[in-house]
C-alpha cells in the first residue's frame, strides 16, 4: 500500500535492545499507574475518604440508579430465603449498618451547637424526632409523616411514611402481599436506635392502605407504618430520667 | 405534557416480548371488538413475525459516498432497519414502537388521534420505571405490576 509500513515494520526490531532493567522500570511504573487491588481509586485520586465529612452539598443521587440498585438488594436478598419474614428479615438487616453509620454523620453535620457535634439523643421523644425529621429528611428529602404512640403498649411508638420512597417502583405480587420493602427503612430505623443506646425488640414496617382493600382506592395506597419496640430497660431509664428532670 | 388535547382516545396497549410472546394486555376504552386472550396471542405473534418480515424489507442501507453532501458524521442508528411502524384503517390506527432491547409496545388509538409518539413515549417510561424497576418482575414474562396499572390508567384515562 504505502510506503509508511515497511518503515514501521522496523520500529519493533529497534525497541528489542531494551535492557532488562529498563524493562523492571517499566513494570514499576506500570505498578505505580494501578495499586494493589483491594481500595480502588478514583480517577480523580479522590476516595470518599478525602471529602469534607460535613458536605452535604450536591449530595443528591438518581432515583432510577437507587431503584435499580434496591432491585439487585431484594433480589440478593430473596436468594436462599424461606418465606415473606425470612425475607423481611434480611432487608432490615441490610439496613441496620446503615443507621448504625449515620446517626453518627448526621450528629456530627448537625449545625445547632455551632461549636461541637451535637449529643446524641438521650430521651426517647428526642431520639424519634431526630428520626422523623433529620434522618428522614436526609434519606428522603422530606420529613415522616406522623409520629406516634401507641395507646395499647406503652413500649411501642409508630412512624407513618404515606409513600415510602423505596417502595416508588414497586408491586408486590399477590401471593407475597404481606411484603413490605420498606422493611429496609425499618432497618436503618433500628440501626439508629440501637446506636444511640436505645436497645429495640425490633423494628418492623407494615403496610396501612387507607380507605380498605375492598372499596374506593384511599389517598395513599402504599402508607406504611414501622412499629418500633422498645426494651424494657429503655423504658425504665427513660421513667428514671422523667423523675429527675 | 400540556400538548396533549384532551380528546384522546386510546383503545388499547399491548406489550410483546423479544420472542413475540404477549405479556401485556390492556383495554382502556371500550370501542374494539372483544377478542378473546387466544385471538391476542396469535395477533401478538403474528405481528411480531410481520414486523421481522418488514424489517428485513427495509431497503439497503445508503453508503456515505451515495450522498456525499453530507457533512455531519453518520450515526451508526440512522441506517437501522426498522419494522413496521404504523397499520392505519378507517377506524383505529395501531402505533407499534420497538424498544432497543426488541420489546414492542402496539397502541391502538383512533384514527385521527395527535401526538400519539408523545403518548408511546409516556408509556414507555412507566414501563421502565413500574416494570423494570419491580424486583418481582422477571424480564420477559407477563408483566403483572398493580403500580404499572395504575399509572397507566392515570394517563390514559384521566387524560380523555
Amino acid at each position: 500500500m504505502n510506503p509508511a509500513p515497511p518503515a514501521h515494520a522496523h520500529a519493533p526490531s529497534l525497541k528489542t535492545p531494551l535492557t532488562t532493567a529498563q524493562q523492571q522500570q517499566q513494570l514499576a511504573a506500570g505498578r505505580n499507574v494501578s495499586p494493589s487491588p483491594g481500595l480502588r481509586y478514583p480517577s480523580n485520586k479522590k476516595t470518599i475518604y478525602d471529602r469534607n465529612l460535613s458536605r452535604s452539598k450536591n449530595a443528591e443521587l438518581s432515583r432510577a440508579a437507587f431503584g435499580y440498585l434496591f432491585v439487585e438488594m431484594i433480589g440478593y436478598a430473596q436468594r436462599r430465603v424461606r418465606g415473606v419474614a425470612d425475607l423481611e428479615k434480611r432487608l432490615n438487616a441490610q439496613g441496620y449498618p446503615l443507621g448504625l453509620k449515620l446517626l453518627d454523620l448526621l450528629l456530627t453535620r448537625s449545625p445547632l451547637p455551632s461549636t461541637s457535634p451535637s449529643l446524641r439523643p438521650t430521651r426517647i421523644l428526642p431520639l424519634l424526632q431526630f428520626i422523623t425529621t433529620t434522618l428522614w429528611k436526609h434519606l428522603f428529602g422530606r420529613p415522616a409523616d406522623a409520629l406516634e404512640r401507641s395507646a395499647a403498649n406503652a413500649d411501642e411508638y409508630m412512624i407513618s411514611d404515606n409513600e415510602p420512597l423505596v417502595n416508588t417502583y414497586i408491586s408486590v405480587p399477590r401471593e407475597m402481599s404481606q411484603l413490605n420493602c420498606a422493611a429496609y427503612v425499618a432497618g436503618v430505623i433500628e440501626g439508629v436506635c440501637d446506636g444511640a443506646g436505645f436497645a429495640t425488640r425490633g423494628v418492623s414496617a407494615h403496610w396501612v392502605g387507607e380507605g380498605g382493600g375492598e372499596g374506593g382506592k384511599g389517598m395513599w395506597p402504599g402508607k406504611t407504618v414501622f412499629l418500633i419496640r422498645f426494651a424494657d430497660e429503655v423504658l425504665e431509664r427513660e421513667e428514671i430520667l422523667g423523675k429527675n428532670g | 405534557m400540556a400538548i396533549i388535547k384532551d380528546r384522546l382516545v386510546v383503545f388499547a396497549l399491548l406489550v410483546i416480548n423479544k420472542a413475540g410472546g404477549l405479556i401485556y394486555n390492556r383495554e382502556f376504552h371500550s370501542g374494539l371488538n372483544k377478542m378473546s386472550s387466544n385471538d391476542y396471542l396469535i395477533l401478538a405473534g403474528t405481528f411480531h413475525g410481520v414486523h421481522a418480515i418488514t424489517k428485513s424489507l427495509s431497503p439497503l442501507p445508503r453508503t456515505q459516498s451515495a450522498n456525499g453532501t453530507s457533512a455531519s458524521a453518520p450515526s451508526p442508528f440512522v441506517n437501522r432497519p426498522t419494522g413496521l411502524e404504523v397499520l392505519e384503517s378507517a377506524h383505529f390506527r395501531l402505533q407499534c414502537f420497538q424498544t432497543v432491547t426488541g420489546t414492542k409496545f402496539l397502541l391502538f388509538t383512533e384514527p385521527q388521534q395527535p401526538n400519539v409518539d408523545n403518548v408511546m413515549k409516556r408509556i414507555y417510561e412507566l414501563y421502565s420505571d413500574y416494570v423494570m424497576k419491580n424486583p418481582f418482575y422477571t424480564v420477559e414474562m407477563p408483566i403483572r405490576c398493580e403500580k404499572f396499572d395504575r399509572s397507566l390508567d392515570a394517563f390514559v384515562k384521566v387524560k380523555s
